[in-house]
């Protein structure tokens, strides 16, 4: 069977698209797509090999470009991407992700679309902006932005979203209704006797464990949390990260217990490596402990950020595992994270990283 | 019996495109000569031959999108500028970005 693997790059100016073999030594790079407009996040359907782009652009608005070829052409569409007429425009598209032959978009200001024609055109989700909590939902440093976006794998009722700073919603009923999913996670922006509310939290990043539906994973504005009930409760696995900030989370292809993440210095600290260095953290025991990774990664002088979509794994075994940085510099391990190479040097600032593995 | 006012009648006018526009949309003219009485109705008859062409130009309040310019007779127009036989109207990228 021969595989190409494609890593999927975002950028603020642009898509790109990385390709190589199983061995994931050497990578060749195409791009920039999609008229360098600031694209936040790209996926790929490994079925049909579909690339989507979603992001927005000062001049022209929104919108979800589409490629079937892999890049050599491009088709770019926001029909019915829109509120209703008065309300805030929408600036740009934050998020895709698919899940039982439906497409879903993410955007700002945040909300919920849907597509069934492959993003040609789209539907809100509008009981989620319905929701009672809307009114009070503020805007992050990233805007008003619906970030993360988690079909159930089984049950196509089932949505998690993650939206800063609002937190995370869950929907068991095809997004008519929504409830937030926050117990356990701080707000350490409020006052004291404030900090678990309901709602508010700036959630950073939400993933869910492969082959365990209930099982999530946060990285927060304020800590890392685990949960064990699809989101009713969370848990802090902060103990023994260099710091409880960070953006971006991403899980292991077949294991469960198994995550990455990229720890910043802190919110207030300039949000780079820590100490300067490069690492991904990775725990086996979802998130009991956690060891650094750094072979391979730079150790000296490293004042980048890695933002919340800009670490990915494949699902190659062994896993690969990736991340872009705020300054343009792309990494890739074809061992699960145990060394690293540097893959590109000089892009724009790299906003998301997906990975789509075709077999034929 | 209720008389009716009869509709304004189409007008020809001309649309010039901006290239970075013209760029989203492969294929198509720069300058395109249409029918419509107002900016609107210029857009819809873009969008009509070009879908899409419209969400690029206005946004959903509905207006104009912050960083697009329409002139009309050396003037920035709105969605409600009214448009005159022969006019040309410009569709413009003004200065963003980063």
């Amino acid at each position: 069977m021969a595989e190409r693997v494609l890593l999927l790059v975002g950028t603020k100016k642009g898509a790109f698209i990385l390709e190589g073999d199983t061995t994931r030594r050497s990578w060749a790079l195409r791009g920039p797509f999609c008229e360098t407009w600031p694209m936040n996040h790209v996926v790929g359907d490994a079925a049909t090999g579909t690339i989507y782009a979603g992001g927005g652009n000062e001049w022209f608005g929104p919108a979800v470009w589409k490629t079937s070829d892999f890049g050599k052409s491009w088709s770019h569409s926001s029909a019915g991407l829109a509120y209703d007429a008065g309300a805030e425009p929408i600036k740009s598209v934050w998020s895709l992700a698919s899940g039982h032959d439906r497409l879903y978009a993410g955007v700002e200001p945040a909300g919920l679309f849907s597509s069934d024609d492959g993003g040609e055109t789209w539907r809100h989700i509008s009981g989620l902006s319905d929701h009672p909590s809307r009114a009070d939902w503020h805007a992050g440093g990233g805007g008003l932005i619906l970030h993360s976006l988690v079909p159930h794998p089984v049950d196509k009722d089932q949505i998690w979203v993650g939206i800063s700073a609002a937190g995370v919603f869950h929907t068991a009923d095809g997004g008519r209704t929504w409830q937030p999913r926050n117990r356990g996670t701080r707000a350490d922006f409020l006052p004291d006797d404030q900090r678990y509310p309901e709602y508010g939290q700036c959630v950073h990043c939400l993933v869910i464990a492969p082959q365990m539906p209930e099982r999530l994973y946060q990285q927060n504005h304020c800590g890392m949390y685990r949960s064990h009930d699809g989101g009713r409760s969370w848990e802090s696995i902060e103990a023994g990260l260099p710091s409880s900030f960070g953006f971006p989370a991403a899980t292991h292809p077949r294991d469960p217990s198994t995550l990455y993440l990229v720890p910043l210095n802190g919110d207030m600290h300039g949000r780079y490596m820590p100490d300067g260095k490069a690492a991904v953290w990775r725990t086996r025991d979802a998130g009991q402990s956690w060891a650094d990774l750094r072979e391979g990664l730079p150790q000296q002088d490293v004042y980048y950020g890695v933002y919340r979509q800009a670490l990915a794994t494949d699902d190659l075994d062994p896993a690969g595992v990736y991340f872009g940085s705020s300054t343009g510099a792309l990494y890739a391990s074809a061992d699960e994270g145990e060394s690293w190479q540097q893959i590109a040097e000089h892009l724009p600032a790299i906003l998301s990283v997906e990975t789509m593995v075709i077999r034929t | 019996m209720v008389l009716h006012p009869a509709p304004e009648p189409a007008r020809p006018v001309v649309a010039i495109l901006h290239g970075a526009l013209v760029d989203l949309f492969p294929g198509i003219e720069r300058r395109v000569a249409l029918d419509a009485a107002t900016v609107d109705e210029l857009i819809d008859a873009l969008d009509a031959r070009w879908p899409g062409m419209r969400d690029r130009i206005c946004d959903s309040r509905p207006a104009i999108r912050r960083h697009m310019n329409v002139f009309v007779d050396g003037r920035r127009a709105t969605l409600d500028t009214p448009l005159k036989p022969g006019d040309e109207v410009f569709i413009l990228t003004a200065i963003s970005g980063g």
